[in-house]
């Protein structure tokens, strides 16, 4: 779509809209938001992109293919579910390390890691839909 | 509150299969997409509604304060939004598909051409079944 | 036992490498497994004799207490015997007859599964493995009959075998279902050991019926006699072996087996007789009609086993005893008479006995085998086919019409013998179709040998009496029986009868001519009975599912899926009818707010516009408004997560469809079908909506169980660490979910990228002119 408005306005909005998508993804324990939310927006940012510049372009912004970003989530979930067997205990049981910083606590754990990856698969899965549909 | 719901999701559904049961293959992705928003809110009020807080455990608390809404149904919509959406795309893909190889989208008419050795009039050479 | 089991079914599996190597020679080498398995069985005798079955048990499926428990006793043995030690000259003797064959691979593989499976038949000790044992015997049988699967009407007999003998077998596995509940066990030696519980018990009849019904089915019983000549199709070595010594003999097994448990009653006397005479007559008249030598053959192998089970059903201890010897005579009689007659046809080029004659000069040996093998089947001195048929005689004294439905069969048994034996090897030779040879020694062995054992055990029968032929009796009867066994009788009865048989099968034989012709123009295109039934039977079937699939399963889609809703609304709702489901519906309009009926109108009306609309503009706009109208019912019941989700995806979906949209016709929303069609569909979906909202009306009128909800709620933080409890369920209390949800996302991504590969179009194109099957359809 070779809309000058939608060109114009699409570069810092999905800046914006990335950076939400990460802030829901971190968030996502304790408030509203998660892999599955902040993936949807990564990928609406994706979309709009590449309807505004077509989606050779939005491949190249996008340096790797959807379907390793799919790959790469799922190995996220996967190793997060491992990483609980490796400590002894089910397979996917939560493990948490939490770092102060400053005043601030920083807390990773598995279940984030596996929300990471159920971002990066959503991320990617709709990416591959609307880059298939967009470049045809 | 539940009977107002009820009855609109009997009219989402009522929608959804009349659609899929047309004889065409795009009516019938959208009643997928009407079934799959209907059983959505099916089981969100099965699972029982209230109108007091969300789900979620305030700081300084170790379980949620007053009464919150059930949070089992809505983990399991959550996912089911997400499939359903998977669902919908690769149903509208591939009835793209068999409308760019078969050139219709009657379900009557879709087998018609398998045995057909002549290329379907209107499309491309290389478009053709062989 | 287990052991000797695994090795044959290991045998079944390298047979086919070993004689893709060996070729030719393959034969001799593999009867070395059933030759071994014979000095086994062998070996077992004396203590068998001397009242000590082998016994062995190992666990299978203990929660349904199936063990895989054998128990080799003498009847057991008897059997083995005759399994192991035929299959052994069969295995020389399909070398020869298939020699060159590139299907005898195949074939190996599936005579030594048969073999496997019929000593299981014979050696289990639970009731569930003999079934299992036995299904898989009819199976390789179906395998084997429709070996020359090029033809159509060998695959047509091959399915009627597997028809006829599954289908028994089905009712045989009810049956035994039955029998463990009424004793408690389905292990068949404590069966045997408390036969008053079974035979006492009100489903007793039932039972007897079931089981007899596999039995009768298996071994060729008059009704379901048809399939026996008609599984003639198979190659010689088959019929020889599965459809004349062993496969056949399963039933009469069976019957035999359980004879201690469910015998001795007047139900089991008079299906037994009944049944067995019924078989005897039929099969003794059908004999009349016949020429081809396999086929005479057969009808008499059927006389035989009629005659067998009505020893079984009159039960005494002479007519068990004659059973026992006539079993073993018969498979040592049978078994080479197929084999010569299928050396005639492989050497000579026919089995049409009115075409052979004068064989002999050319065929020594073989005329040798079949001669011995036909006195013996004739049932004449010195053979153990004579001392069999003269114990029948005996054992059915008491019952004159028996004997003398007996005393027919005999004659004609004698006919057949001659028309086997005799016609074709004696006389002057006529032109063949094959200018005929001798047989290979590979197809000698096998009939010389058993009909030299026949002879043996007619001449010295002290070699048999002891060691098998007691101690199969005494399995049969449930206690031991001292019996001996003579060639010469004196001057009984039944000589005098024996001499009444012979005589009148002579004159049948030697007028044969004369009357077979004749016969055979006035019935022969006669299809009446059993069969008729059974053809009958079989094109209603064929009928009926050509019916149901155009109903069912025809090309349109839209059928299917108006079925499918139809039936899941009908049902659905006519169980909750029924049970009562929907009682608890609650009916209370109340409680929401002005501004919440707005969404619910926005919903409604979005719904009946997608319905309704034929522009694509308009339906994927009002396809995003139901889905924001769902969204804001997420919101007024706090739902954050929800909403935001839908919300997402519904904007998604618009752009995805959007973009789908626009690759098709501005006409692609039309042709919906007739207004009968949608007459149709609409009160089904009308039906489908209603019943969905009384559903959700009666769940939501019933208390809710929140045992669930509190434990994610009280263990959300301290045991997850989350505040969003939503979030929480999804990625730590039912990850795996979530984990199996991804997968499902990647594989529709995978599905949606395969599809759409870029020039995909010019590329499967190319595909399918490169290879004809795959590609586009």
């Amino acid at each position: 779509m070779k809309s000058l408005i939608l060109r114009t306005t699409t570069r810092p909005i999905i800046v914006v809209l990335l950076l939400i998508s990460i802030f829901l993804l971190l968030r996502g324990h304790d408030l509203p938001g998660g892999g599955f939310i902040g993936g949807l927006v990564a990928a609406a940012a994706a979309a709009l992109y590449a309807i505004a510049f077509g989606a050779d372009a939005a491949a190249r912004l996008l340096r790797v293919r959807p379907e390793l970003l799919v790959g790469w989530g799922m190995a996220a979930t996967v190793v997060a579910g491992l990483l609980g067997m490796l400590a002894g205990r089910e397979f996917l049981t939560g493990l948490w390390w939490v770092i102060a910083v400053g005043d601030q606590e920083l807390k990773l754990s598995t279940p984030l890691l596996f929300d990471v990856g159920v971002y990066l698969v959503v991320v990617g899965v709709i990416l591959r839909f609307v880059l298939s549909l967009e470049e045809r | 509150m539940e009977a107002y719901l009820a009855v609109v999701v009997g009219a989402v559904f009522a929608g959804g299969f009349y659609l899929v049961m047309q004889r065409n293959l795009l009516r019938f992705v959208f009643g997928l997409i009407l079934l799959s928003s209907g059983v959505n809110l099916l089981v969100f009020t099965a699972g029982g509604i209230s109108r007091g807080a969300p789900p979620i455990i305030p700081e300084g608390a170790s379980v949620p304060v007053g009464e919150v809404a059930n949070a089992l149904p809505q983990a399991l919509i959550l996912t089911a939004i997400v499939i359903g959406f998977g669902l919908t795309v690769f149903a509208m893909v591939l009835l793209l598909r068999v409308y760019e190889r078969l050139g219709t989208l009657r379900t009557d008419r879709l087998t018609a051409h398998l045995d057909d050795p002549q290329p379907v009039a209107g499309l491309p050479d290389d478009e053709a079944p062989a | 036992m287990l052991i000797a089991l695994l090795l044959a079914f290991g045998a079944a599996l390298v047979a086919p490498w070993v004689t893709g190597r060996l070729g030719r020679s393959a034969g001799w080498l593999l009867a070395l497994l059933p030759a071994g398995l014979t000095l086994y069985f062998l070996s077992l005798g004396p203590r068998v004799a001397a009242g000590e079955p082998l016994v062995q048990r190992v666990s299978w499926v203990p929660q349904l207490g199936v063990e895989l428990a054998f128990r080799v006793d003498g009847l057991a043995l008897l059997f083995g015997l005759l399994i192991a030690g035929i299959g052994t000259f069969v295995a020389v003797y399909a070398g020869g007859y298939l020699a060159g064959d590139r299907q005898l691979p195949r074939f190996y593989l599936l005579l030594f599964s048969f073999m496997a499976a019929m000593l299981g038949v014979v050696t289990s000790d639970d009731l569930i493995l003999l079934f299992v044992f036995w299904e898989l015997t009819s199976i390789t049988s179906f395998f084997l009959i429709g070996f020359q699967h090029e033809s159509e009407e060998s695959r047509a007999n091959a399915l009627q075998g597997l028809f006829v003998t599954a289908g028994g077998g089905l009712a045989m596995l009810a049956g035994f279902v039955l029998l463990g509940s009424m004793a408690g066990t389905y292990r068949i030696s404590e069966l045997l050991a408390s036969p008053a519980v079974l035979v006492e018990h009100p489903a007793y009849p039932l039972a007897l019926a079931l089981v007899a019904l596999g039995a009768f089915t298996k071994s060729a019983q008059w009704p379901f006699h048809f399939w026996l000549p008609n599984a003639m199709a198979a190659p010689a070595p088959v019929s020889s072996y599965l459809h004349s010594a062993t496969m056949v003999k399963a039933g009469v097994y069976l019957l035999a087996r359980l004879a201690p448990a469910l015998g001795g009653t007047p139900q089991w006397f008079w299906l037994l007789t009944l049944v067995g005479g019924a078989t005897v007559l039929a099969a003794t008249l059908l004999t009349l009609l016949q020429r081809d030598s396999k086929r005479l053959l057969a009808y008499s192998t059927i006389v035989a086993l009629g005659t067998m089970v009505l020893l079984i059903g009159v039960g005494t201890p002479a007519a068990i005893k004659a059973m026992v010897v006539f079993l073993f005579a018969h498979a040592l009689y049978k078994a080479p008479l197929f084999m010569a007659a299928g050396s005639v046809d492989h050497e000579a080029g026919s089995r049409d006995v009115t075409r052979l004659a004068g064989l002999g000069r050319s065929m020594p040996w073989t005329w040798l085998a079949a001669g011995l093998a036909g006195i013996s089947a004739a049932g004449l001195p010195p053979m153990l086919g004579f001392i069999g048929k003269e114990l029948a005689y005996e054992g059915l004294m008491g019952a004159p019409w028996l004997l003398a439905g007996l005393i027919a069969a005999g004659a004609v048994l004698l006919l057949v013998a001659v028309q086997v034996a005799w016609v074709p090897f004696a006389g002057r030779t006529v032109r063949a179709p094959k200018a005929p040879h001798e047989a290979p020694p590979s197809m000698l062995v096998g009939p010389l040998a058993l009909a030299a054992l026949g002879l043996t055990f007619g001449l010295v029968p002290g070699l048999v009496q002891d060691g098998l032929m007691r101690p199969a009796a005494a399995a049969v009867l449930g206690a031991p029986y001292a019996f001996d066994l003579y060639l010469w009788h004196g001057l009984t009865l039944a000589l005098g009868l024996s001499l009444l048989t012979v005589s009148l099968g002579v004159a049948l034989a030697a007028t044969w001519r004369r009357w077979q012709p004749l016969l055979l123009a006035r019935f022969g295109g006669v299809r009446v009975g059993p069969v008729a039934v059974y053809e009958g039977g079989w094109r209603w079937l064929l009928r009926f599912a050509a019916l149901q699939t155009r109903f069912v399963q025809s090309d349109d889609l839209r059928h299917h899926l108006t079925i499918i809703v139809a039936f899941t609304v009908a049902l659905t709702g006519g169980v909750a009818l029924w049970r009562g489901g929907l009682e608890s519906m609650v009916w209370a309009p109340s409680g929401a707010y002005l501004h919440e009926f707005l969404y619910f109108a926005v919903i409604l009306l979005a719904t009946a516009t997608v319905v309704r609309s034929h522009s694509r503009l308009v339906v994927i706009t009002s396809l995003g408004v139901v889905g924001f109208g769902v969204a804001f019912v997420f919101v007024l019941f706090a739902a954050p997560d929800l909403a935001i989700t839908q919300f997402l995806v519904d904007t998604l979906v618009v752009i995805i469809a959007a973009l789908v949209l626009i690759r098709l016709p501005s006409s692609a929303l039309r042709g919906e079908g007739g207004r009968d069609i949608r007459w149709l569909s609409g009160a089904v979906a009308i039906a489908g909506g209603a019943l969905i909202t009384g559903l959700l009306l009666a769940v939501t009128g019933l208390p809710f169980d929140g045992a669930l909800t509190r434990f994610f709620e009280a263990n959300s933080y301290p045991a997850a660490n989350g505040r969003n409890i939503v979030n929480v369920i999804l990625v730590d209390f039912r990850a795996v979910d979530t984990l199996a949800e991804v997968v499902v996302l990647a594989v529709a991504a995978g599905g949606v990228g395969a599809l759409l590969r870029r020039r995909l179009g010019r590329g499967d194109a190319d595909a399918a002119r490169r290879e004809p099957d795959g590609g586009a359809q």
